[in-house]
């Protein structure tokens, strides 16, 4: 091991993993280059396009400005994990007939973006929407379709809960 | 052929029984995606792949003394070190030149730069090493001794004589220019009663796709072959540049071209760093990876736009305009990108402008001159946001000089919907085209009566809202005529081949490729109905050279159009084909069945006869059981290129309604519309979000984008943070209506839509602005991006 | 786009990450939310050779009252300060700050300590913190100490903490019943930075406002307030107030706005924030 190298034991998608990582290593390069899990995206890596959002212990972060020496110990999920567990099966569902997508490249990251602001319940407006993933850049949508398929996620979920 | 002001209707002889032809069918490719399984060239992983850094330029402009890799080649990891001359080996050169573009001129350039770094950005050494990150260590290593030249900045002043020319070479920074005049053109403007003139600036955008530019060059010694993973828009282009400036075969050469996370035309031109990949895993005899990173993405991906245009409209107090008058100069750089020219953009806003108008008195001419900043070349509706911009923003004003109504105007000078074929002032000829109907459906989506109302209202409550309106005509479906005359190998045809499998589904090759607008999709709706299968019984293979027909790829709105015409004509032959076997099975006539739903029936009852899986396994594996001499043909494969026109054109009409707050000069969308006619819809929501995200992509130019750039070349705004992308919180909702004038020149009769969206709107934008400050005797805001500080300038209040 | 290599150490104390500091002549640095560090890191716009970890330090994230105070251990994460009752109550101005930072991903691990020692001058929380008096606890070799906010911040990503010192904690005078804040900032998108904002606090007394503190950033090297217009303000003159930012506010230039649409600009908050600061309290 170098002098800036150092041994993580984490759990990703809820196996457990330990490698030793360089300190230099982010979050996001050591999901993709390590564990093979190229499901999270790196489009800036400076933390403003969103590409590269999973979440640690239970909330999401940018994958480019965490290192994946500060997740020893940590619970870390990506969009393979979310999607095996069928988390977002009906989010990802109306992303598809709504085709909120279309290169997929921003996808991941806005599907986990999107979850969060579910999660806290109840059906946001439109305008809270958009606000809440304004840190997820899309260039192909224009985030009309998007918005749609995520207030119509919050609809049935509001729905099925009643 | 009619025009519907409905929602699009299916033509009679594409209205199969079980036809997907306008049917909004979710994309096919869709599940992996939503699931972070996609395979983005930046995903790819080869066994003893090696990683590429670059030492780029700091300087905009500066002869290369030397170059001392001596440390870097200790560095960690590090496999090669290679500047300019040593590539320049086994790479040639190449000039971004064109012969139908009459007298544009370049300058020789290399993949990597030989003596001198000609911008900010600019690729001088690369650095091959285990990691990227081990690459990038080792790049902070090279010692590059630069002697900064002068650098040309300013376009205004290019061709000035006191202004260092760039390539002495070449004579001047000159890189293109042409002058049209049709009609009479001071005539026009001494019939007019009112002569109105200014000049519009549009700023420089780049296209910040998600994925950037990546690259994996695999050459196999042992082969001689190869295989180039590579997030492009055209796959066979690139296949023959690749082999033509490696001095190979293009059978030597495969380009895998799987998952592209956007490209809006920055994906289709060769860039320096990409071809350097290639001579570099020549030189190594392994896999090479470069993915740009987004630092890189901002100097390098090309840059469009950043147009000066002088322009000048004369009407008359009726509303008849009589004249147009426009001036365009820009400044792409130091190079013409290779090899579709830097010629395009500006040819283009000379082509588009005026192009929805009766009045046929135009000058028009443009500029192309060289600096050095990052290249400028085609991106999403070239030249068209520029032309529509200027037309719209001309008619407006005019409007506004005799007091008339901007809707009213459009009505009157609009060329009239029952009056194609039609030629523009420019020459570009229409085929059908339907501004009025596009204006009347608008008109009454948007509820433009309503809205005047509700403006009127608000501004006595001191609340300023803008209604801007652009019509518009879109370039789509190009023939020869746009590269290949001009000696691109550039394909404008393109195949499909479509098989029968041995279970009877169908899997079809095709020469377009994927970028996320759903061309998978659309050839797949497409080829199931002209077959008469279930889609699900339809597999699509797209952007691989090895294994697809011939074919352009996906640019310029034509994967729909060519490509769908050629997986339509496909599926007709294989039914044909397999029908011959059918009939043979079932001893009938050929001509009394048909393939629906996937099985073979009786044209004229519908009966079911015998299934696919069953005509399949018999001609397959018991071809002995049909008659003698007869051989079951289960691969059809069909091309299709435009050619009674040179250009499919669309049209549409844009809305934007928005409102100002006058103390900030920030801006709020409040809502957007687009109608628009891209012919026969193969799959309107595919078309709708084409639209939608086109439209976004032009309100960032409009109100945010801009590449900053200082007198010595040196650009400000590199990064995300500082370069302002739309993002969603500033976005309206799109409402998006149809009208459907089918082409004629294909039996889809579907035309592009790619584009439209980036085309109109930032007109609708300026004009929208103009009509909400105008009651406050604002100056006119005619130059993008409209910053609050730019409105703040127009209302008088910095 | 990957970080210059860099060694890497785990805090498990206050005193644990000074003296590792210390260990480093200053070259180190503190990792805390690191939602601006490692975006400089990765852009190789800094290269330490160690950075030293204190998000495990316990406690250190804890927002509490304490005699007057509110207290906000330097870990505690933007999202937590967002959803704090404590903080909604005790210290509404920054709870209105809040949305403004950055976006939901960035605020979940983005830290106020960090952001306070980082001193951006385009940051929303330095201004907060200047408009509310607060006091800034610093651990370092020699022990702990005590800065005013408006001592703490020195320039452009410059502050009182010297290379060995850690930022621990911010304590913020509770609001009273008298204590009107207002909060405004004009960024062209979401979660960018501020061309303009303007952060202020005030004590009201009948129809009157005292103690007015007008904080702006994103107009200077650090935050800045505007003393003319305070005084101004605190005289019920509006229309002075505004007159006197030309002397309180001396803006440069961004990339898009000159100092004159800054000063412009300033000029409109502050007439909207003073609204503010005149409404009831809700």
């Amino acid at each position: 091991m170098s002098d800036t190298a150092y041994n993580v034991a984490l759990t990703v998608n809820g196996e457990a993993v330990s490698e030793t990582v360089e300190a230099r290593m982010t979050l996001a390069d050591f999901l993709r280059d390590t564990l093979g899990l190229t499901g999270t995206h790196l489009g800036c890596e400076h933390g403003v396009c969103g590409t590269c959002t999973v979440r640690l212990d239970g909330v999401i972060v940018r994958g480019c400005l965490t290192l994946a020496v500060q997740c020893n110990g940590k619970r870390v999920e990506t969009i393979e994990g979310a999607s095996d567990s069928n988390e977002l099966a009906d989010l990802q569902e109306a992303f598809r007939v709504r085709n909120a997508l279309q290169c997929g490249f921003c996808t991941p990251g806005m599907l986990l973006a999107a979850q969060e602001l579910l999660l806290r319940g109840g059906v946001p407006s439109r305008e809270e929407i958009r606000v809440h993933l304004s840190g997820n850049y899309c260039r192909c949508t224009g985030y009309h379709a998007i918005v749609d398929a995520v207030e119509a996620t919050a609809q049935a979920r509001a729905g099925s809960a009643r | 052929m009619k025009i519907s002001p409905d929602q699009p209707s299916v033509l009679s002889a594409l209205d199969r029984p079980n036809s997907y032809i306008g049917r909004s069918v979710p994309r096919p490719n869709l599940q992996r995606l939503t699931q972070g399984r996609g395979n983005y060239v930046s995903d790819t992983v080869l066994l003893r792949m090696v990683h590429v850094a670059y030492v780029r330029s700091p300087h905009a402009h500066a002869r290369i003394r030397s170059i001392d890799a001596a440390q870097a080649k200790q560095s960690p990891g590090v496999v090669a070190v290679v500047t300019g001359p040593e590539l320049a080996k086994v790479m040639t050169p190449w000039v971004g030149v064109l012969t139908h573009l009459k007298g544009i001129k370049s300058a020789l350039q290399h993949a990597i730069a030989i003596d001198r770094a000609c911008w900010q950005g600019e690729a001088v050494c690369a650095v091959v090493a285990k990691t990227r990150a081990q690459a990038e260590d080792a790049v902070g290593l090279v010692e590059v001794d630069y002697e900064p030249l002068p650098a040309v900045t300013d376009m205004e002043t290019a061709l000035a004589a006191s202004t260092p020319v760039i390539h002495p070479e070449l004579g001047d920074n000159l890189t293109f220019a042409r002058k049209h005049e049709a009609g009479d053109v001071d005539k026009g403007f001494q019939d007019a009663d009112e002569i109105v003139e200014t000049t519009f600036v549009f700023g420089r955008h780049t296209g910040v796709t998600n994925e950037p530019r990546a690259i994996i060059a695999d050459w196999n010694p042992g082969e001689q072959r190869l295989t180039v993973y590579h997030g492009t828009q055209a796959p066979h282009m690139m296949q023959n540049i690749f082999a033509k400036h490696l001095a190979l075969e293009e059978q030597q050469v495969r380009v895998v071209t799987k998952d592209v996370g956007g490209s809006f035309g920055i994906k289709v031109h060769v860039y320096p760093d990409e071809m350097a990949v290639v001579a570099l895993s020549r030189m190594l005899n392994r896999p090479v990876k470069f993915v740009a990173d987004r630092l890189e993405s901002f100097v390098t991906d090309i840059h469009a736009r950043d147009h000066r245009v002088k322009a000048k409209i004369g009407v008359r107090k009726d509303g008849t305009i009589t004249a147009w008058e426009i001036d365009d100069l820009t400044g792409i750089g130091p190079y013409s990108v290779y090899p579709r020219t830097s010629g395009i953009e500006a040819n283009q806003v000379v082509n588009l402008t005026a192009a929805p108008y009766t009045c046929q008195n135009y000058r028009g001419q443009c500029t192309v001159v060289m600096q050095n900043k990052n290249v400028m070349c085609q991106y999403r509706a070239v030249g068209h946001p520029i032309a529509v911009a200027v037309t719209e923003g001309l008619v407006d004003l005019a409007a506004m000089k005799i007091g008339m109504d901007p809707v009213e105007i459009r009505r009157r000078n609009l060329v009239r919907d029952d009056a194609y074929p039609a030629t523009a002032p420019s020459g570009i000829k229409f085929e059908k085209l339907s501004h009025h109907a596009a204006l009347d459906k608008m008109l009454k989506m948007m509820d433009y009566d309503g809205l005047r109302a509700e403006q009127k209202r608000l501004r006595a409550q001191g609340i300023y809202r803008g209604i801007g309106i652009t019509s518009f005509v879109e370039i789509t479906n190009p023939s020869a005529a746009f590269y290949g005359v001009g000696g691109a190998h550039i394909s404008s045809q393109d195949g499909a081949a479509m098989k029968l499998d041995a279970q009877g589904n169908v899997v079809v090759h095709t020469g377009v490729s994927e970028q996320g607008q759903g061309a998978e999709a659309v050839m797949a709706q497409v080829a199931a109905s002209s077959f008469g299968v279930p889609i699900e019984r339809v597999r699509i293979i797209m952007g691989d050279t090895d294994n697809t027909p011939y074919g352009g790829g996906t640019w310029a709105s034509r994967a729909a159009g060519i490509g769908g015409e050629a997986a339509w004509q496909a599926g007709k032959a294989l039914r044909a084909n397999v029908l011959a076997v059918a009939a043979s099975i079932l001893q009938a006539q050929r001509e009394m069945l048909d393939i629906r739903n996937g099985v073979v029936v009786d044209k004229d009852t519908g009966n079911e006869r015998i299934g696919l899986n069953e005509v399949a396994r018999i001609a397959y594996f018991r071809p002995d059981t049909l008659p003698p001499g007869f051989q079951a043909e289960l691969m059809a494969t069909r091309h299709y290129v435009p050619r009674a026109y040179a250009f499919a054109f669309t049209n549409g009409v844009q809305a934007s309604w928005l409102e100002v707050d006058t103390d900030t000069g920030f801006v709020k969308l409040l809502k957007h519309w687009c109608v628009e006619d891209c012919g026969t819809i193969i799959n309107p929501q595919l078309v709708d979000e084409q639209v939608r995200g086109g439209i976004v992509q032009g309100i960032g130019g409009a109100l945010f984008e801009n590449c900053l750039y200082d007198e010595r070349g040196q650009m400000l705004n590199g990064n995300m943070a500082d370069y302002l992308v739309p993002m969603a919180g500033e976005m309206p909702d799109i409402e998006v209506g149809h009208v459907v004038s089918p082409t004629a020149d294909s039996e889809l009769g579907a035309k592009g839509a790619g584009e439209a969206g980036t085309a109109g709107a930032p007109g609708a934008i300026m004009n929208a602005l103009n009509d909400a400050l105008q009651p406050l005797g604002a100056k006119l805001l005619v130059e993008m991006p409209f910053t609050p500080a730019r409105v703040l300038k127009a209302l008088g209040k910095v | 786009m990957k970080p210059a290599a860099f060694a890497y150490a785990k805090a498990h104390s206050i005193e644990h990450a000074v003296e590792l500091l210390g260990k480093h002549d200053g070259e180190a640095r503190l990792l805390a939310g690191g939602q601006s560090l490692i975006a400089s890191l990765n852009m190789r716009l800094a290269s330490p050779p160690m950075l030293v970890d204190i998000n495990d330090i316990a406690g250190l994230d804890r927002i509490d009252m304490t005699d007057g105070h509110v207290l906000i251990g330097a870990m505690a994460r933007h999202a937590d300060v967002e959803r704090s009752s404590i903080i909604a109550k005790h210290a509404p101005l920054i709870s209105r700050a809040m949305p403004h930072i950055a976006h939901a991903a960035i605020r979940n691990r983005g830290t106020i300590g960090g952001s306070l020692a980082y001193a951006d001058p385009a940051a929303e929380l330095p201004a907060c913190m200047v408009a509310l008096g607060a006091k800034l606890e610093i651990a370092g070799l020699q022990g702990r100490r005590v800065v005013a906010a408006e001592d703490f911040f020195k320039g452009m990503f410059e502050t009182a903490l010297g290379p060995n010192d850690m930022l621990v904690a911010v304590h913020v005078p509770a609001a009273t019943a008298q204590t009107r804040v207002g909060f405004e900032e004009l960024a062209r998108r979401h979660g960018d930075y501020a061309i303009v904002g303007l952060a202020a606090a005030a004590q009201v007394a009948g129809a009157k406002l005292s103690d007015v503190r007008l904080v702006y950033f994103s107009v200077g090297d650090a935050p800045v307030r505007a003393r003319g217009a305070e005084s101004a303000i605190a005289a019920g003159d509006i229309d002075g107030a505004a007159a006197a930012l030309s002397k309180d506010l001396l803006p440069t230039a961004d990339l898009e706005s000159s100092a004159e649409v800054k000063l412009h600009l300033a000029g409109v908050l502050l007439r909207r924030v003073v609204r503010q600061l005149q409404e009831a309290r809700a």
